[in-house]
């Protein structure tokens, strides 16, 4: 097990590196440096500043510098809101962010999984059938419809909920963002845990098993429900990569202030540190995430340790 | 996988079985609706996407001044602009579709016939960027490239779209390679481009066939994903995107704003994923 967890963190930390390069060097290739806006400066007064940000240096030596800066946590200032690190705006929005993309998660499993071994066990049914098309329904629908279409119906229709906002947290306004956030994620679950629910149950060791004379709960519970829910474990790390891309949306939607938004905003002002800077924690986050997936999954299949 | 003796009749039996799957052709014939409306609307309706009827605003779909959809809060005709949308997403998707596929193509078989360092290395290239949100991909190219022109649009979500193309032609070729006919070919003398040509890519014709048309509505996705976020088909253009952004911010006092769109948009991805599960079934019905 050991030596499974470490290569798989051998080949997350490279792809890690990969990410931080790529986006050290495109903010260097970027057309336009950042002392462009100014009025124009004579050459000693430019060469003064470009030592100071040591833009003199060679590439490698900058980029050394951009690893220290990035070990200490440090993305540098953000170039649209003048006030603020990247580091600071990071701090503001990204406790949100992850609360939203936690939350949905969870509902997610709870939702999904359950939803996806009943529809297994009730196959052919009347309720496998609702099931099935209504994880059809919400793989199918992207976020930024049902999001709108939630609020609609739950915001302005039956005031059940507020249409959007934040009000310092209150958990009423994080409930529509939520479960618009996992609706796809749910239906995806239930779709891959009743595939392979499904599957297992046609294995021979749980023929054999129900030949012992064992229950059917028994023989869920005991046998079959492990190995039917490695699909859906392997699922999780994509899973949080899309949480991580639909709460750009969802933020959007919603109007909530949380990182997403900086992201989608600092895109828009073309503010390469503080987007770069927000891709690597992302990116990072992403891979944290895929990471522990892949170690529940080794510690779920013990075949898998060997690949 | 594709019988290479079979040939032509590969063809024709997938064409027949297509034509026999209710689901995909109620989806092709909505589709091709769907999207001569979509060319003919300029002559259909009088208005253009970007005239302005100052009478009528914020109007309800109706049948007031010829605005069957409604009008925006400018009074933009909601039918043509929403139909210049779907035409937009039409056109860059299947162009960021066809690219894609193209670059994934090339990119699996050589990965795949090349073998050894070569193959270890893009493939893993391929790993790396498959690790990464998509999204991140393309809002990292829009802020160093700019946004706003449909060009670097469809640069940014081709770029991200031959991934998984990439790996299932990969994976293809690794098993086609180790064929007769291809051993054959090569103990006569054809030299490897042309094994690649002549060889490996008629038979991986099938799987990218459905891998391109699976691929669409994913294209589709980006797209109006990207103009949502304000990234992607900027004003006063009309994209499914940021229409349904305009009308989702509007939904209080003009919902039809954002049901339109949304439903244009539902509409065209239920029919193209309709159209590409059957095209599946019908080139490879081993599988199902």
């Amino acid at each position: 097990m050991l030596s499974y967890a470490l290569r798989r963190t051998a080949v997350a930390v490279p792809t890690l590196l990969v990410v931080i390069s790529l986006s050290f060097l495109l903010q260097r290739l970027a057309p336009g440096g950042p002392f462009d806006q100014e009025q124009t400066l004579t050459p000693a007064v430019r060469a003064n500043l470009d030592r100071v940000y040591g833009l003199d240096q060679p590439l490698a030596v900058q980029y050394a510098h951009y690893l220290g800066a990035l070990a200490r946590g440090d993305f540098g200032p953000s170039l649209s809101q003048r006030d603020f690190t990247v580091s600071e705006l990071i701090g503001q929005g990204l406790p949100l962010s992850a609360t939203l993309g936690l939350a949905a998660v969870l509902l997610a499993i709870l939702v999904g999984i359950p939803a996806g071994i009943a529809a297994a066990l009730a196959r052919g049914g009347g309720s496998d059938y609702a099931l099935t098309a209504l994880a059809a329904l919400g793989i199918a629908l992207p976020t930024f419809v049902t999001g709108p279409a939630l609020a609609l119906v739950f915001g302005l229709h039956l005031h059940w909920l507020p249409v959007a906002g934040w009000e310092r947290g209150a958990p009423r306004y994080l409930v529509l963002p939520v479960v618009t956030l996992a609706l796809p994620v749910a239906a995806y679950l239930a779709r891959l845990t009743r595939a392979s629910l499904l599957e297992v149950l046609r294995t021979n060791y749980v023929r054999s098993a129900r030949a012992r004379g064992l229950g059917a709960s028994r023989v869920l519970w005991h046998h079959a429900l492990r190995p039917a829910l490695l699909p859906a474990v392997s699922y999780l790390g994509p899973a949080v990569a899309f949480v991580v891309t639909g709460s750009l949306v969802i933020e959007t939607v919603f109007g909530l202030p949380g990182s997403g938004r900086y992201l989608v905003q600092g895109a828009i002002d073309r503010d390469y540190p503080l987007v770069l800077g927000m891709v690597i924690v992302y990116a990072a986050l992403t891979l944290a995430c895929n990471l522990a997936a892949d170690l529940v999954y080794g510690w779920l299949d013990p075949g898998a340790r060997r690949g | 996988m594709a019988e290479s003796a079979a040939g032509r009749g590969l063809w024709r039996d997938a064409g027949r079985r297509l034509r026999a799957n209710r689901g995909a052709r109620a989806a092709l014939v909505l589709l091709g609706v769907v999207a001569l409306v979509a060319l003919l609307a300029p002559l259909i309706s009088p208005w253009a996407f970007d005239s302005l009827d100052w009478r009528h605003l914020a109007q309800p779909p109706g049948l007031a001044g010829a605005h069957w959809f409604g009008t925006d809060r400018l009074g933009r005709d909601l039918f043509v602009r929403t139909l210049h949308g779907v035409r937009l997403s039409l056109l860059i998707s299947l162009l960021a579709s066809a690219i894609s596929v193209g670059i994934g193509l090339a990119w699996g078989a050589i990965a795949g016939f090349a073998g050894g360092r070569t193959e270890g290395a893009m493939m893993r290239f391929v790993d790396v960027l498959y690790s990464l949100p998509y999204l991140f991909i393309v809002i990292i190219l829009s802020t160093v490239i700019g946004r706003g022109s449909i060009a670097v649009l469809l640069l940014a979500i081709a770029a991200v779209g031959w991934l998984t193309t990439a790996r299932i032609v990969h994976g293809q070729t690794l098993q086609l390679k180790r064929r007769e006919f291809i051993e054959a070919a090569r103990a006569t003398g054809v030299p490897t481009a042309g094994i690649l040509v002549r060889h490996i890519l008629p038979n991986l014709a099938g799987t990218v066939v459905v891998y391109a048309m699976l691929t669409v509505p994913q294209m589709i996705l980006f797209e109006s994903f990207l103009s949502f976020l304000g990234l992607g088909v900027q004003e006063p253009y009309a994209s499914l995107g940021n229409l349904i952004n305009a009308g989702a911010q509007e939904m209080e006092s003009a919902p039809w704003m954002l049901l339109v769109p949304a439903a244009f948009l539902v509409l065209l991805l239920a029919c193209l994923n309709l159209l590409g599960d059957g095209l599946r079934d019908a080139l490879d019905p081993r599988e199902h």
